[in-house]
């Protein structure tokens, strides 16, 4: 408990202007905003507000993908079925569109380069939203302290910033990347086919050699209960274990 | 000012009665939690309410489940924005677990304990009076070790960060002191109503 960091009053809503929206995957919007947040933790999220013309308004809460210090801010929308603010993302919002957001805001699932590592990520689908904030942090403020990513989605072509995770790796040597696919075969060396078990993570952390001073797990709960109770079991303290989870079971 | 091209979901009159500010309705009952789910056994579980430092009164499990229950339906509202309408819960009232320890709120403040080391803080104000209760059961069964069990704090009435979950005491205290959330950017009460989610909301 003694980890508590002040977060600044930033609660305020403003105009964040969406400068471009791409399609990295079928299933996600990663949306560029221009908005001057100041300084955020990777880690950390925005509150999205959009409002009706008969004033009704929604409010979503997304991880914020960039890292510290970058000049856009990146949000990955992933697109839901029913959903009521994914799908404006999605169909209708285009470059020069103006969006309200407020934030930065979490003091507990956030990464600085002095909380030091060897840090452990473990992401569900588009719970790499927060995680990648961390990589892209340790890239650049970090390099060479180890650090071992571990992605799990259905396909490979579902995996958002793949290709920038694979050069992360490929050009430092303590940033390891391993991809497991549900629902499609392995692609590289060291990938996995099927969904990460306690045997496969305890199988990756033995060969990693490195005992994680944190691990964040972020994705769906059934993901995050599972990663988490197999790090617990493996021998972890569940005060270095921070989770976050997205909707329902 | 409006978003261009956002019109929303349709809306019912009941939802727009019921749902506070910035809410969405949902039917599943998301998980939030900072950490793994503690694995609680209630061979090993007890409730302590104190006074400060000094323990005023303990149960066991056997004892808690002895204690008056009552029945609350209640909506529900997450800081994350999602609300879930007629919650059934089933434990004992803050009331009658205050009766049953001979005591008077001897502050107005007091801070929950949960057994993961989580905290919130919440208003006596706010216990007492039918408001909250500790709740043991959940759609008439325990409740699941991922949504709390097997007991949780429940104030249905504030942010549901305040119900917290893996609950194994309760604790008067001199002041209002910022819990686990609240430390992290939370306000600290957190009605819906008025949209208390951060800590520098009015």
């Amino acid at each position: 408990m003694s980890d508590a960091v002040a977060t600044p009053p930033a609660t305020r809503w403003r105009a964040a202007t969406i400068t471009s929206i791409e399609r990295p995957t079928p299933r996600i919007a990663s949306v560029l905003l221009q908005v001057p947040l100041g300084g955020y933790a990777a880690g950390q999220h925005l509150d999205v507000r959009l409002t009706a013309p008969d004033g009704y308004q929604a409010q979503r809460s997304y991880s914020i993908c960039s890292p510290p210090g970058a000049a856009l801010v990146e949000l990955a929308v992933e697109r839901l079925e029913d959903g009521e603010v994914s799908p404006y993302f999605h169909e209708v919002a285009q470059a020069g569109d103006t969006i309200e957001v407020r934030g930065p805001i979490g003091g507990h699932f956030i990464w600085h380069p002095q909380d030091g590592g060897p840090l452990l990520l473990v992401a569900g689908g588009s719970g790499i939203a927060p995680l990648v904030a961390m990589a892209r942090e340790r890239a650049a403020r970090a390099p060479g302290m180890p650090a071992l990513l571990l992605y799990s989605a259905r396909a490979w072509d579902d995996m958002i910033f793949r290709d920038e995770l694979i050069g992360m790796a490929s050009r430092d040597a303590a940033f390891r990347f391993i991809a497991a696919t549900t629902r499609s075969a392995p692609r590289r060396e060291g990938d996995y086919g099927r969904r990460i078990d306690a045997t496969i993570l305890h199988g990756i952390l033995a060969s990693w050699q490195q005992v994680p001073a944190r691990a964040y797990v972020c994705g769906s709960n059934r993901f995050v209960e599972a990663i988490a109770a197999a790090l617990v079991d493996g021998g972890m303290a569940p005060e270095r274990i921070r989770t976050e989870r997205y909707g329902g079971a | 000012m409006a978003t261009r091209g956002f019109t929303g979901r349709p809306r019912t009159a009941e939802a727009a009665r019921r749902l506070p500010p910035g809410q969405y309705q949902t039917e599943d009952f998301p998980v939030l939690s900072a950490g793994p789910t503690p694995r609680a056994r209630t061979g090993d579980w007890t409730f302590t309410l104190k006074a400060g430092p000094k323990p005023v009164a303990k149960w066991n499990w056997a004892e808690f489940n002895a204690l008056p229950q009552t029945k609350l339906v209640r909506d529900i509202h997450c800081v994350t924005k999602w609300s879930k309408f007629d919650t059934p819960w089933e434990g004992v009232m803050i009331d009658d677990l205050f009766e049953a320890a001979g005591i008077e709120p001897p502050t107005g403040f007091m801070l929950a304990h949960s057994i993961d080391d989580y905290t919130t803080n919440v208003p006596v104000e706010d216990l007492v009076g039918g408001k909250a209760m500790i709740a043991l059961r959940y759609q008439g069964a325990p409740i699941e070790p991922a949504h709390g069990g097997p007991a949780r704090l429940l104030v249905p009435h504030l942010y549901f960060w305040k119900s917290a979950k893996w609950v194994d005491g309760l604790q008067f205290t001199e002041r209002d002191e910022a819990g686990f959330w609240e430390l992290r950017g939370y306000h600290m009460r957190g009605d819906p109503w008025k949209e208390q989610r951060y800590t520098d909301d009015p």
